[in-house]
Parts: C-alpha cells; sequence; structure tokens
C-alpha cells in the first residue's frame, strides 16, 4: 500500500462580514404559512379534470406474472385509463443502473414486467375521477401469478440453492467489494488481545416521513414536456434515472416543488412511480395525481439498509488501544437496486468511526432479497457503520474488563490533529470528540453513576449508561461513487442560488435546494442580510424548487447533510457578487466615487465617509431594471446574480479506494441512561444527553431542531421501529399500528448540549447537519449492554431491541454470549 | 347525499359520496388543504379537527356523519392573519420542522387549553399522544403548549 496521502483542500479565509443575522435564532420565515395551514405540500395541488392513480400491487414476495385482466376495470364509468408493465417496458428503457456486473444485468421498469419480487410491488396502474374510483376499480384488475419461493434473509440469499431474484444475475449477488487500508498482519501480530464477534444485525427500518410521497404530473403536448409538482427531495438524481428511461432531455422533466412533509432520504427514489405518472398524463392526455397510501409507502419505499457484520476480529492492545479490525458486511438491498448498491462505499466516508485505529479490512456484500428495495435514510450506510464501530468498542471494553468511556477516550480522534486523515483518505475537518464526550458525561451526571446503580437496584431495576459516539460527513464528493463502479462519470459537488434586486428593490433569492423542514428560506435569508447590510425581513426566499428557474445544478437538492455548506455557499457567493455589483452602480450614479469607498448599510449603497451621499437598493434596482438610458456601455451590472458553489475535491484513486469522500464531519456524541426491569425485560431511557458540533451554527434553535429529531427517530429504531418480515415476505408492519414511532408518551427526558469547531474548509465555517448518523441506537445498545453487564453479560448484537429481545437477552445470555470470544494473540 | 357543515364559521352545502371521508370532502371539495393526511388509519392524527366542539380524527368519519356539523380546521385559527398565542408559540420554540403535523398538532393543543388552560406536564403530553411528529421529537412542542398555556 502507498502512503501518499490526500490533498486536504486549502482552509478557506473566513472573512465574516459584520455578522447581525448570522447566529441569531430569527424567527423561521416558513412558520407562518405552515402554522395557518397555508403550506403547499404535493397532494395540496390540484388540476382541472386530473385523475386519481391507484396501484394494483404484489400479494406475493416471488411470482411469475401469468396473465393480467384489466378489461372489467377499464369498464367502469369513471375509470380513465391503466398501464401495465408490459407498456412500460415498450415505452421505457429499464433504469440505469449504478453497479458493475452482476448487479448491473437488472432489468428495473417502472412497473413490474414478467415477474414480481417483494410484497407490494407495483403490476398494474389505474387512474380514476376519484381516488375512491381508482381504489375500487383496481381490485377489479385480475392478475394470475405463479408463486415462486421467496427467500427474505440475506445469509439465506447467498446459499446456492437460494430462490434467484434476477436470472441475469446468475444469483442474488448484486455487487461485493474488498477494503482493506493499512497492514493487517502487523496489525494482528503485534496486539494483545483479539476479540472477535461472531455476527451483529443491523436491522430494517426507515424515518416513516409523515407525508407519504406524491406528484401532480401535467403533460404539454404542445412541447412535449411533462410538470412534476412532487416531494421528490433529489429532483437531480430523479431526472438522471428518468429521462434515460424515458429516452427524452432533462428540459422535458420541469420538477416543481414547494413544502414537503418530511424526507429524511426516503423521498429520493421515486423515480419509478414519477415514470408511470409521466406515462400516463401523456397517454390519458389529462393530468395525473398520485398519492401514496401509508401501507403503499411501508411495502415499497426506500428501506433503510439492513446489515450483517460477520467474523469480526479486532486486534486490541491490553490497555484498550485499538489497532484495527478486518470484518465481513453483508448488505441486503431488498428486491432493487434504486440507489444502491452506493451505500457499499457510502459508509466508507467514516470508515474508522470517530477512532485512530489505522488497519482496516471491510469486504463488502450486497444480495438481493424479495423484500422492499433499499434507499438512502437519515444517516445513510454510515449509521450502519458507525454503529457497528461503536458496538465493537463497548464489546472489546466490556470483555476486556475496561471502562467504555476510557476506551473511547483513548482512541478518539484528537482535537490536536485535526484535520486528520483517516486511512482511506478521507479529511476529517475539525473536532473536538472528547470535550464533547465530556459535555455529555456531565450532562447525565457520570460521576453519579455507582450510587444511581445502586439506588435502582435497590428498587429491582438494572441501570445501565451508554455511550454513542458519531459522525455526520456532509457534502459528499460524488466521485466516490467510482469506488463501485470506476465506469461512473460522477464527481465532486455542486449547488446554485441567484440574488437579485429587482424594480422596487426587492432582494429575491432563489435555491436549488428542496427543503423538507430545514428553514432554508430563514438560514439563506440570514446570509444575505448579512452581506447586503439589509433587514432579514426584506429578503425574500423564493419556496421550494422550480427547475424553470435555472436556479439548479446536477446535485441540487437536499439530502445528505450540506445545505449548511454547499446551499449556503452558493447564497453567499451570488449575494456578494449582488453586492459588488450595487458598489458599481453606486459609484457610477454617486459620481464616480471609487468602488472601495462605497459601503452597503440599512439597505442602501453609501459613501464611507460620507454616509449622507447614499443611493436606496430600491433606486439602484429601478435604475437597472427600468431606467436604464444612458448608463455606461462597459457597465457590466445586472443585479441578478447566479453563483455555483463547488466544493474543492479530487477524484478518488479508485485503486486504493482511497480519496475525500466528504468535504465535512460534523460530529454528535450521545449519552443514555436505562433502566431494565429483569423481570419482564421491559426498559426505559430515564436520562439522556445529545452533544453535537457542526461548526459555526446560522441558526442554534434549528440546529438543535435537527438533533432532537435525529434523536427521536433514532430512539425510535432502537427501541421500537423494524420492517419484520415473515418467511414468506409478508410484511408484518405494513402501517403505524404495527410499526410504532415514537409518540408524545415516549419521549424521555433530553439535554442538549453543543460546541463549535469551525470547518476551516467552508466559506462560512459551517458543516451541513441533521443526520445524526443514528447516536441514539449506539447509545441505547451501549445502556443496555453495560445494565447487563454481572446480569449475564450478554451483549447487544442487533440494534433493534424491544422488550422481548431485552427479556431474552436476559433469560438465555449464553446465545448472544456465543457471539464473542476474546483470545490471547 | 346532501350534507351541510360549517366549517371555521362558513356555511358548505355540497353533494357527497356517502362513503368519502371527511378528511378527503375537506380537502378536496371545500379545498381546506391545511389539514393533512399521514396514515388513513386514525393513528397519526394530521387530520384531526374539531366537530361540534370535540376533537375528532376526520379520517375516522365520514362526510356524511358531519352533516349539520360546526368544524373548526387550523385555517380557523388565526383571525385575518393574526396568529393565535399557540400559533405564535410553536413559532418562537421551533416546534415544528417540516408543518405538516403541525395543523392536526395545533388542534389538539387547542382543545387541550380549551378543557385546560394550565394544563402540567402530563396532560399535555397525554393530549398529543395521538399526533405523531417525526421531525421535531415533541421536546419543543411541549415547551409551545407549555409557553401558550396560561
Amino acid at each position: 500500500m502507498s502512503n501518499s496521502t490526500t490533498i486536504a483542500p486549502d482552509p478557506v479565509e473566513i472573512l465574516a462580514p459584520a455578522k447581525h443575522w448570522q447566529g441569531q435564532s430569527v424567527p423561521r420565515k416558513e412558520d407562518k404559512r405552515l402554522t395557518q395551514g397555508q403550506g403547499v405540500f404535493v397532494d395540496d395541488v390540484k388540476r382541472h379534470g386530473m385523475g386519481y392513480i391507484h396501484f394494483v400491487r404484489s400479494p406475493y414476495a416471488h411470482a411469475n406474472i401469468v396473465s393480467i385482466n384489466k378489461s372489467k376495470a377499464e369498464e367502469i364509468k369513471g375509470v380513465y385509463g391503466t398501464l401495465t408493465g408490459e407498456e412500460v417496458a415498450s415505452l421505457t428503457d429499464p433504469f440505469f443502473q449504478l453497479s458493475t456486473p452482476p448487479g448491473a444485468y437488472l432489468e428495473d421498469y417502472a412497473l413490474a414486467v414478467g415477474k414480481v419480487r417483494y410484497v407490494g410491488e407495483a403490476v398494474v396502474a389505474v387512474v380514476a375521477e376519484t381516488r375512491e374510483l381508482a381504489r375500487d376499480a383496481s381490485e377489479l384488475v385480475e392478475v394470475e401469478y405463479e408463486p415462486l419461493d421467496a427467500v427474505v434473509d440475506a445469509r439465506v440469499a447467498q446459499e446456492a440453492n437460494a430462490p434467484v431474484l434476477h436470472e441475469k444475475s446468475g444469483s442474488n449477488l448484486m455487487w461485493e467489494g474488498i477494503y482493506e487500508w493499512g497492514d493487517l498482519d502487523a496489525a494482528f501480530a503485534e496486539a494483545d488481545r483479539i476479540v472477535k464477534i461472531k455476527e451483529l444485525h443491523f436491522h430494517r427500518f426507515n424515518s416513516t416521513p409523515l407525508e407519504c410521497d406524491g406528484a401532480l404530473v401535467e403533460y404539454n403536448r404542445g412541447t412535449g414536456q411533462w410538470t412534476i409538482h412532487t416531494n421528490n427531495q433529489f429532483p437531480g438524481f430523479a431526472q438522471i434515472m428518468m429521462g434515460p428511461a424515458m429516452r427524452t432531455g432533462l428540459d422535458k422533466l420541469r420538477f416543481v416543488t414547494q413544502d414537503i412533509g418530511g424526507g429524511f432520504g426516503n423521498k429520493i427514489t421515486s423515480h419509478p412511480q414519477l415514470v408511470v405518472c409521466c406515462l400516463l398524463s401523456r397517454k390519458l392526455n389529462r393530468p395525473v395525481q398520485w398519492t401514496e397510501w401509508r401501507t403503499d409507502f411501508h411495502l415499497s419505499m426506500s428501506h433503510g439498509n439492513e446489515r450483517w457484520f460477520q467474523d469480526t476480529e479486532v486486534a486490541v492492545e491490553s490497555d484498550g488501544t485499538l489497532l484495527g479490525f478486518r470484518t465481513k458486511a453483508l448488505d441486503d438491498a431488498g428486491a432493487w437496486l434504486r440507489y444502491e448498491p452506493l451505500g457499499g462505499v457510502i459508509w466508507a466516508q467514516v470508515t474508522p468511526g470517530v477512532y485512530k485505529w489505522r488497519n482496516i479490512r471491510l469486504e463488502f456484500t450486497q444480495v438481493a432479497t424479495n423484500k422492499a428495495p433499499c434507499s438512502p435514510n437519515r444517516g445513510y450506510s454510515r449509521m450502519q457503520h458507525l454503529w457497528f464501530t461503536e458496538r465493537v468498542i463497548d464489546i472489546v471494553a466490556h470483555e476486556l474488563g475496561l471502562d467504555p468511556v476510557e476506551v473511547r477516550k483513548r482512541n478518539y480522534v484528537k482535537t490536536e490533529d485535526m484535520p486528520y486523515e483517516t486511512p482511506n483518505g478521507c479529511v476529517y475537518d475539525s473536532g473536538d470528540y472528547a470535550q464533547m464526550l465530556d459535555v455529555a458525561l456531565e450532562l447525565i451526571g457520570w460521576n453519579d453513576t455507582a450510587r444511581k446503580k445502586e439506588e435502582a437496584a435497590a428498587r429491582g431495576k438494572l441501570l445501565g449508561v451508554g455511550i454513542g459516539s458519531t459522525l455526520d460527513s456532509g457534502t459528499n464528493n460524488f466521485g466516490q461513487s467510482r469506488l463501485i463502479n470506476p465506469e461512473l462519470q460522477f464527481s465532486g459537488n455542486n449547488e446554485v442560488a441567484t440574488v437579485k434586486l429587482d424594480i422596487f428593490g426587492e432582494i429575491v433569492v432563489t435555491l436549488g435546494t428542496t427543503p423538507q423542514g430545514q428553514g432554508h428560506e430563514t438560514t439563506a435569508a440570514q446570509v444575505v442580510a448579512d452581506i447586503l447590510g439589509c433587514s432579514f425581513d426584506d429578503v425574500h426566499v423564493r419556496a421550494g424548487h422550480d427547475s424553470y428557474w435555472n436556479s439548479h445544478a446536477g446535485f441540487s437538492g437536499t439530502y445528505a447533510s450540506q445545505f449548511a455548506v454547499t446551499g449556503l455557499s452558493a447564497v453567499k457567493g451570488a449575494t456578494e457578487m449582488l453586492a459588488e455589483q450595487i458598489k458599481r452602480l453606486g459609484s457610477v450614479i454617486l459620481g464616480g466615487v471609487p468602488v472601495d469607498a462605497l459601503e452597503l448599510a440599512d439597505g442602501f449603497v453609501r459613501i464611507k465617509d460620507n454616509p449622507e451621499a447614499a443611493l436606496p437598493f430600491m433606486a439602484c434596482g429601478a435604475i437597472i431594471n427600468a431606467n436604464n438610458a444612458g448608463l455606461p456601455e462597459d457597465l457590466d451590472v445586472t443585479l441578478n446574480c447566479r453563483y455555483v458553489y463547488r466544493p474543492p475535491f479530487q477524484v478518488p484513486d479508485v485503486e486504493r479506494k482511497f480519496g475525500n469522500l466528504t468535504l465535512t464531519y460534523a460530529a454528535q456524541i450521545h449519552a443514555a441512561v436505562v433502566e431494565i426491569d429483569p423481570e419482564t425485560g421491559h426498559y426505559e431511557i430515564v436520562d439522556y444527553a445529545a452533544v453535537d458540533d457542526c461548526g459555526i451554527r446560522i441558526h442554534p434553535q434549528i440546529v438543535e431542531g435537527q438533533v432532537m429529531g435525529a434523536t427521536a427517530q433514532a430512539l425510535g429504531a432502537a427501541m421500537h421501529e423494524s420492517f419484520e418480515y415473515d418467511d414468506d415476505g409478508n410484511l408484518l408492519t405494513p402501517n403505524f399500528y404495527d410499526y410504532h414511532v415514537p409518540h408524545a408518551m415516549d419521549m424521555p427526558p433530553l439535554q442538549t448540549g453543543y460546541i463549535e469547531s469551525p470547518s476551516p474548509f467552508t466559506p462560512l465555517g459551517t458543516k451541513g447537519m441533521g443526520e445524526g448518523g443514528g447516536a441514539g441506537i449506539h447509545a441505547v445498545c451501549a445502556a443496555l449492554q453495560d445494565a447487563l453487564r454481572g446480569h449475564g453479560d450478554a451483549i447487544v448484537y442487533d440494534s433493534w431491541n424491544p422488550y422481548k429481545r431485552v427479556w431474552e437477552l436476559l433469560q438465555h445470555p449464553e446465545r448472544a454470549r456465543a457471539l464473542v470470544e476474546v483470545v490471547d494473540a | 347525499m346532501d350534507i351541510t357543515v360549517t366549517v371555521n364559521g362558513v356555511e358548505y352545502e355540497r353533494e357527497v359520496e356517502a362513503r368519502k371521508l371527511l378528511i378527503h370532502f375537506v380537502r378536496d371539495d371545500l379545498d381546506l388543504t391545511g389539514s393533512h393526511i399521514g396514515c388513513d388509519t386514525g393513528n397519526c392524527g394530521a387530520c384531526t379537527m374539531i366537530v361540534n366542539g370535540q376533537l375528532v380524527k376526520s379520517c375516522m368519519l365520514l362526510a356524511v356523519q358531519a352533516d349539520g356539523a360546526t368544524i373548526e380546521t387550523v385555517e380557523g385559527l388565526a383571525e385575518d392573519g393574526e396568529l393565535t398565542a399557540l400559533q405564535q408559540a410553536f413559532s418562537d420554540h421551533h416546534a415544528l420542522q417540516c408543518g405538516y403535523c403541525t395543523p392536526g398538532m395545533l388542534m389538539s393543543a387547542t382543545a387541550l387549553l380549551r378543557a385546560s388552560p394550565s394544563p402540567s406536564d402530563e396532560q399535555i403530553r397525554k393530549a398529543l399522544q395521538g399526533n405523531i411528529c417525526r421531525c421535531t421529537g415533541y421536546w419543543n412542542i411541549f415547551e409551545a403548549v407549555r409557553a401558550a398555556a396560561k
């Protein structure tokens, strides 16, 4: 292995303007409409004569489609028409596959063609005058199936005699790759002890945004253009999936969003349904509307990656110094690769977690199973890997008789080592994990733990404390996709903003992003107001995304913890351009004073030494837009500025799987205190702290809100939420009865804390944030394992720990104990 | 069937299919889209309204059952664009992110504060138990309701 290093981005000199609005928790601009029910969500968009789509879905996990008879449905008055997989296959090409073979051989269409591969897969679409009629008519579509054996366990899917989902791929293997950095042999030779963990399992769930997916699609026959009102959160990705499949240019796919009812990554891969909407709106010559039902979402949309970690070995010194690990990650992609196999590389953004180990080998294998397709879910792929590293830390600590807090502190990457290059060439930009841990421990009263344990024991309860350390890597270098498939021509990242000064002095900002509650209108206005020296209230940020505005680029959207970097840097760039243009205009109008002698303040451009000599923004806007005769010919001022922010990235080294995969590394350290009732396995979180570091905070309240939301989702996932399937591939949790998300009564007490380690690589010192890496899952698992010490010493081997599993860990600790072994090296 | 309802003080007379849910009637026929749909099973509370003074998940009621009813929805809370104390508290305390659950949440909290102007923390949690929020983790919502309470 070569020792050459990544070229870290040059630190950005932060020339902050006099900050007035940034750093303040100003009232969100979005709130006025959203608290009055005046938001416009996708299901609120209506058109004259529109038809409602309902999908006929597979009741089988795996079956051949023998025949489809839709005549009874089509005969009903008010049914406008239908679409089948056969028609889709004739009108479109299969979606482009990101994978190399064998995953590359998948033929994925917008509707099932010839065969169904999971319960809930869409087979036929029916359009009718009302949603009720569309649903009724769907019942009359007769689909004859020939059931096949299903496979729902990734481990079984690998076996030679397993049912095969995709015949052209030859087996259920979709993608595999070996990642190795450092010198594993040396690390294991040097180690005092080797901790072996046979199997760990990260379960399947997702963030279940309260608003399901949807679209209203209109087709313009004259121009051949579709207007797609939707809540898809990554239009750039949807477009490049849809355009080639539909044999159309991207200019024909106009995406419009306004308010989106939560996304969390789960609204990235709705492109199959959007294709169905497009084809139907053209076929039926009328607008069509699709709103996903809750059960349809659970059955078919964007499950989080389920992952097994097998045959893990950890090289460790007696004092708890971690030298390296090797493991085999087996990832269950579900039935289709809709964003996968990107999960096979995204984890590598955080290869060593927050720890200093330098020698790592991970064999990644992704297989298909007869379950819903996986796609990004808050913390996408890093969450699984960080859960694994945190489990390893706690298991190593407990098995070696060490304190998990001490082992963490011993092995954390230190603040003096920042920027820190990981074994695979990622650069952790800044941070102080040990300090964050101290804050978290203080918040939960760590020093008093022994007394609390005794006190709980006196009440018959087992008390445990656990830490979850995570990274929220943000601003992707899409070049990492080449580690999956060297043929892919993606790299870098970008985001766009436009800022203009209009006739009456209106400052209008347009973003390429598709926010789902992150408050982009607010934070963008804060940045603009500080640079232009005007009031936050005078900045108007357009709500949502419209690809007609030319304010987007290939990677535009809202996903993967990046707005505070990509979005706000674009806003900053465009606003600085505008500020400079206002000054140049001011220079002309104010009699040729040098630009340097001017400043922007209080909505005026004025002479610094003579503030009375000032031109209001309103006059600037009016002159350029409507009263421009006589201006100098060479005055290149439009007062309408577009800026594309492009983060400083290189294409990673594909051979060595080495390079900087993300620009910023926000961090979270969580601490949980649980109390278990050993009689039943029931447990409660009695104290909880979440400490966040995302660099400079533009709006502290929004940051804290993201921390809280990510925590709540993690606690739900740790304790309750799981997409569970039976052996026949039936989803057992297809609605909010069976899939229990946290309710008001479930919430434990929460304390939040923060530190601010500015990123040296971003124009505002910010870091993307919001995903939180699932720190709550790690912390709850750690706390449970701590509580079980001395009560059978079970290790916590699964990310999902409902009461019944905790009861099992107490009743049969030997089963979990069998998964772990410590040997002297 | 013909039904008459009064929503936020306005009387509407409409012909409605017997099977149509109240939430679909209000959203699609009356074009009052502030109330939302998040689950179809009565779990999430995004469609919560006050019907004849009683808190109701409007996906659990047929439109025809509301014939003659007086209905309050989120659109009726603010008067002339002036936010109620509760709405303002939601904004002040960042009790909403995406805003999708917010209309139902506001209706549940409004009903609570009418019945118990100074609720205990436990009462607040119980009152919001039927409303799912996936963005906030509820903590800031509790804060907002506390702040709006007398």
